[in-house]
């Protein structure tokens, strides 16, 4: 019996959160609602193949892919900057400065930075650029401190000991051990980018996404049928390429 | 001559080099494609802009009534997050128990019957996909068209997404647990529906407790995001605190995002260790 207590206060909870929200379920499933977006579906077919709309979209699909690759690419050198002060090697109070700044980056979501650069930069591509890297240096720096943290020492001490300087000891003592797990994350996060640069375009930054609000705001629905179908298509793509690169890259790496 | 003045060789000089000229040459029509140009960062216009923006930035907005206002969105959002993880919820599970019946009668003997199950399985899985697949924003962005804006929209966005989500991983749940149970129930002549509620389910709740609880944790983070195309909530408030270029509301707003985040967070930590 008491397991079913905290399913019976969830769906109280949830009641509750109908009522507040003065969401009312039976209308949203009801007839008319139901008819209405019925409706509203189809309008979106068919979806809009003709060759010069789909030219359009390939030019947004290409310039998603940009928006990512680069974000992800500026993210990836600010979150090793920020990261190598985070892991600690250059003292506690610049350690714990670093983290704070690796968390604020991290918590704010990639849509609300996307906004304010729009506000920064103007529409287009560039804010989302912008939006993702500052998002994502957050999560890389975080995870390459860590990192960095976890590898051992032992190398770059014996190349400063042998007379080296810092930097040099750090590219050639920590870095080639370090690399092929950063290079993996900064990977997996491209992986992830590319799903999130598809949907900034809403605000405003580039891509996809913007088309897809601006042909929804034109009620042009079977141009927005098209462009969906295109991120359903791009996203399966990118997945099975990364799966196969990361089989390739576990084959060839051990 | 001398040993130490051998120019030293540098082992991992070729491939380094060989690698920066890859990444550049790849990376030039990337730049050109995102409109690369910092120099629009500093330019008068944004500094102007941006500047007086994000200088009204401090002090916070704490008056009274905008305080009221941050509280009610913010939990409007929190109910968004539950209604439509409930929401969420009572789709998936039927979906999932579609889809996975490939536990039961098929396993155990050929049956007639089994084409014509697979023919409701695959509809069902491909269903699965496809409302997963397509982000929750483009989702809260076409419902907000189809039923106006307001939260409303929001909890429709995430009902479908998540469900899309949640099935995929309650069958991947029942299938990864010991299925002997099950069979033995079956084998011995109960229903399918009774072999899975004493033999699949008991298994795999603490697992899907958990998730769920994962999942609702997510949808806190994504209706604040949703609210900016119209669904509702805070991320709504943000969006015209921002467009009207009230820095004082933005910050207090993101901080009360940060807060309701990381109260999120701690109610979900709870939850799973407490039920899961």
């Amino acid at each position: 019996m008491i397991a079913w207590l905290p399913l019976v206060v969830f769906v109280l909870l949830a009641g509750a959160s109908f009522w507040f929200l003065g969401v009312d379920l039976a209308g949203l499933f009801g007839a008319d609602a139901r008819g209405a977006m019925l409706e509203y579906a189809s309008k979106f077919f068919p979806p809009d193949l003709s060759g010069a709309f789909l030219a359009r979209v390939l030019g947004g699909a290409l310039e998603t892919l940009a928006i990512s690759a680069v974000g992800t690419l500026l993210a990836a050198a600010a979150g090793l900057a920020l990261a190598v002060p985070a892991s600690g090697r250059l003292g506690t109070v610049v350690r714990a400065l670093a983290r704070l700044v690796l968390n604020f980056l991290r918590s704010i979501p990639e849509v609300v930075w996307a906004a304010l650069m729009v506000l920064a930069a103007g529409l287009g591509p560039f804010a989302g650029t912008l939006a993702l890297a500052l998002h994502t240096s957050g999560v890389l720096g975080r995870l390459f401190a860590e990192t960095l943290e976890n590898t051992p020492p032992e190398p770059t001490l014996a190349l400063r000991n042998a007379g080296s300087p810092t930097l040099a000891a750090f590219f050639y003592g920590t870095l080639p051990a370090v690399i092929p797990q950063l290079v993996s994350y900064a990977l997996y996060r491209w992986e992830n980018n590319i799903r999130i640069a598809t949907v900034l375009g809403v605000v405003g930054a580039g891509g996809l996404g913007q088309l897809l609000y601006l042909s929804l705001s034109l009620f042009k629905e079977p141009q927005a049928a098209t462009l969906i179908l295109a991120m359903l298509i791009l996203v399966a793509v990118v997945d099975g390429l990364s799966a196969w690169l990361r089989r390739w890259l576990g084959r060839s790496g051990s | 001559m001398p040993l130490a003045l051998a120019r030293p060789h540098d082992p991992a000089a070729l491939p380094r080099i060989a690698f920066v000229a890859v990444a550049i040459a790849l990376l030039w029509p990337a730049l050109r494609l995102t409109e690369f140009h910092p120099a629009s960062l500093v330019d008068a216009r944004s500094r102007e802009v941006m500047g007086g923006f994000l200088g009204t930035f401090f002090p916070l907005d704490l008056s009274a009534p905008f305080l009221a206002l941050v509280a009610k969105s913010a939990l409007e959002t929190l109910a968004i997050a539950t209604a439509g993880s409930f929401l969420a919820m009572a789709i998936a599970f039927p979906l999932s128990l579609l889809v996975s019946r490939s536990l039961s009668i098929s396993r155990i003997g050929p049956r007639p019957g089994h084409r014509i199950a697979d023919l409701v399985r695959l509809p069902a899985r491909w269903l699965l996909v496809f409302l997963r697949s397509i982000p929750e924003v483009v989702w809260a962005l076409l419902f907000v068209r189809a039923v106006g804006l307001g939260p409303a929209a929001g909890v429709l966005a995430i009902a479908i997404n998540y469900a899309g989500m949640l099935g995929k991983v309650y069958f991947e749940i029942y299938e990864a647990g010991d299925t002997r149970p099950a069979r033995a129930l079956m084998e011995s002549g109960s229903g399918r529906i009774a072999g899975f509620f004493y033999g699949v389910f008991p298994v795999a709740l603490p697992e899907m407790v958990s998730y769920s609880v994962y999942r609702w944790e997510c949808a806190v983070r994504a209706s604040v995001v949703m609210g900016y195309v119209g669904a509702g909530g805070l991320g709504t408030q943000m969006e015209l605190s921002m467009r009207m270029l009230n820095g004082g509301e933005v910050s207090t707003m993101l901080l009360a995002f940060f807060l309701l985040v990381l109260l999120a967070d701690a109610i979900s930590w709870l939850l799973r260790k407490c039920f899961a």
